[in-house]
């Protein structure tokens, strides 16, 4: 047994040397920039949504790169863990991809960005508007052929997310489902495969994040955004809080933030990190 | 010096598969403890949650899912690859045999997410034209057949190829047809290679993920048709692993520790394949 503990270590050190040596150039190369700044240093430890922690991540790199001395720390484990971890002041900041509820009105919320989904079917399907209703129960597996929604006559082929996805999250909370009774066809990963799911099924429907399904759609790919309440599906309509199946993705802190804190919130709302967001198909907020 | 180096490579390669299998079962551990051998197979269905008491942990789908894309994938392709090593040595004209291996090696070198890929946008649109919705285990049986039908072939060529050229001569001072040749010489005499192939092929049904995911479905159910969606064991991990916590977390390793004893099983059957020599039959 100790032979393979070593081992487990030996592959862990090669591990970490990898990724100080990938690490290294990023570092070294923006010494410059920080040489008028004021000096940060220290660690910053986020914890929380595992929707906002790849984009934290993200944001977190390009900081390190500006701020050579500072760590930025993201751990996930949900919207929920990273209440508690920023009450308890186990985190400096936390994640919640949603508005704070009532009871968490101690904390201070700042919203970095904007997520929200959209329903997409073929191009060539005639349906360009569902209620809440016939989506629930198109989901729901009541209604199976798209006639009975107005469409031409055919099977409905239901595309739902993976477990654990935060558009899956995100569309059952709004349409007030469990996943258990979702009638699936096919379960996809990514927001790219399920448009290709659907681009290439005349009679699929799914949902996926709407910053890629407008660039997805802006290149041509043959599928139609569905509006929501009557209002149409745009990263705009999110950015301005229109957009009903959309959610704010927050920082949250116990006080004021200050120091190292408060820069890196100040960075990660600022202009500089709109290409960084945009790139996670997540919405910037609106200038 | 020399064979001390070598030393070291072989063992640490022979490390790094223990400390991965060590790794496997102490992730999995707490799925065993708090979810028990049993409920993998006996739960309703599979809706993990990060703790055992709250989810469903049922595998019994993926397995099938799993064992039956792979089955499928090598029926299709065994015969086919087999065909096309005999086609290559005995029946093809010289002219045209190197092009085709050439082909046939390209294949093998394609990348399984292009594979994927190409399913995607190609395949699955056109067994939605049949049946929706098109992802299904019969779209998973052909992308599977597809990648490993180049392994199979290469494999076989090679084997077929090392069948000693005095039984070929013995074979046709008796007067035999080609086909008669084949049949009753080289594929008895090529057989433990044949077997090599097909297992390396099974293997490579086995383990392949990203082709899988995305023509398959992935919707976790026994299917009642070849165009049902499935989802296979490594799919579920790739899907899934990113965002699982807790006792769901470890029932994904549970389901590697899976995976790495089907391929243990076929790594011992692939040995003994290979050390079993029959004797040439009398043709």
């Amino acid at each position: 047994m100790p032979v393979i503990w070593n081992g487990l270590s030996v592959a862990f050190a090669v591990l970490v040397l990898c990724c100080g040596i990938a690490c290294t150039p990023g570092a070294s190369s923006s010494q410059a920039e920080n040489t008028n700044g004021s000096h940060l240093s220290g660690r910053l430890t986020l914890t929380g949504s595992s929707t906002i922690a790849p984009l934290m991540a993200e944001i977190g790199r390009a900081f390190e790169a500006q701020h050579p001395d500072v760590r930025i720390d993201v751990q996930t484990g949900g919207s929920s863990r990273g209440v508690a971890d920023c009450r308890s002041g186990l985190a400096d900041i936390g994640m919640v991809s949603r508005a704070l509820k009532e009871d968490e009105q101690d904390l201070q919320p700042f919203p970095v960005a904007k997520d929200g989904i959209c329903i997409i079917v073929h191009q060539d399907n005639p349906v360009r508007e569902l209620t809440d209703e016939q989506i629930v129960a198109i989901y729901t597996g009541s209604i199976d052929n798209w006639k009975d929604v107005g469409g031409s006559d055919g099977e409905i082929t239901v595309v739902n997310k993976a477990q654990g996805r935060s558009t899956l999250e995100l569309f059952l909370h709004y349409f007030h489902l469990n996943n258990t009774d979702v009638a699936a066809d096919v379960v996809i990963g990514d927001n790219e495969q399920g448009i290709k799911t659907v681009a290439g099924n005349p009679q699929a429907i799914g949902y996926v994040s709407i910053g890629t399904a407008e660039f997805d759609a802006g290149q041509g790919v043959p599928i139609a955004l569905l509006p929501i309440g009557g209002i149409p599906a745009g990263t705009a309509a999110v950015a301005e809080g229109r957009f009903p199946l959309s959610r704010p993705l927050n920082l949250v802190t116990r006080e004021e933030p200050t120091g190292l804190a408060a820069t890196f919130i100040e960075f990660a709302r600022s202009s500089d990190v709109h290409d960084l967001i945009r790139k996670q198909s997540f919405v910037p907020l609106a200038e | 010096m020399l064979v001390r180096l070598l030393r070291l490579c072989a063992g640490l390669s022979a490390m790094i598969v223990l400390v991965i299998v060590a790794f496997l079962v102490r992730e999995s551990l707490p799925a065993w403890r708090s979810v028990g051998l049993a409920r993998f197979v006996t739960d309703a269905s599979w809706h993990p949650a990060p703790d055992a008491s709250e989810g469903t942990f049922n595998l019994l789908p993926m397995i099938v899912g799993t064992l039956l894309t792979t089955a499928g994938a090598v029926l299709l392709a065994g015969p086919l690859g087999i065909a096309s090593a005999l086609f290559c040595r005995y029946y093809a004209p010289p002219m045209l045999a190197r092009p085709y291996r050439m082909m046939i090696e390209l294949l093998a070198g394609i990348p399984s997410v292009v594979y994927g890929f190409w399913g995607l946008v190609v395949l699955v649109p056109i067994i939605a034209g049949i049946a929706q919705p098109g992802a299904s285990l019969l779209a998973g049986i052909l992308i599977l057949s597809l990648m490993i039908l180049p392994t199979i072939a290469l494999v076989a060529d090679a084997a077929i190829g090392s069948v000693p050229q005095e039984s070929l001569q013995a074979a046709a001072a008796l007067g035999l047809s080609r086909w008669g040749t084949m049949a009753g010489v080289v594929l008895p005499a090529a057989r433990s290679g044949l077997l090599t192939a097909v297992i390396l092929a099974t293997m490579r049904a086995l383990g392949e993920t990203m082709a899988v995911l995305m023509v398959c479905g992935n919707v976790v159910q026994l299917p009642g048709s070849l165009f049902a969606p499935v989802r296979t064991l490594t799919a579920n991990i790739a899907l899934e692993m990113a965002y699982a916590m807790g006792d769901h977390r470890s029932a994904l390793f549970v389901s590697g520790l899976l995976l790495m004893g089907l391929v243990a099983l076929l790594v011992a059957a692939a040995e003994i394949a290979s050390r079993t020599r029959p004797s040439l039959r009398q043709a």
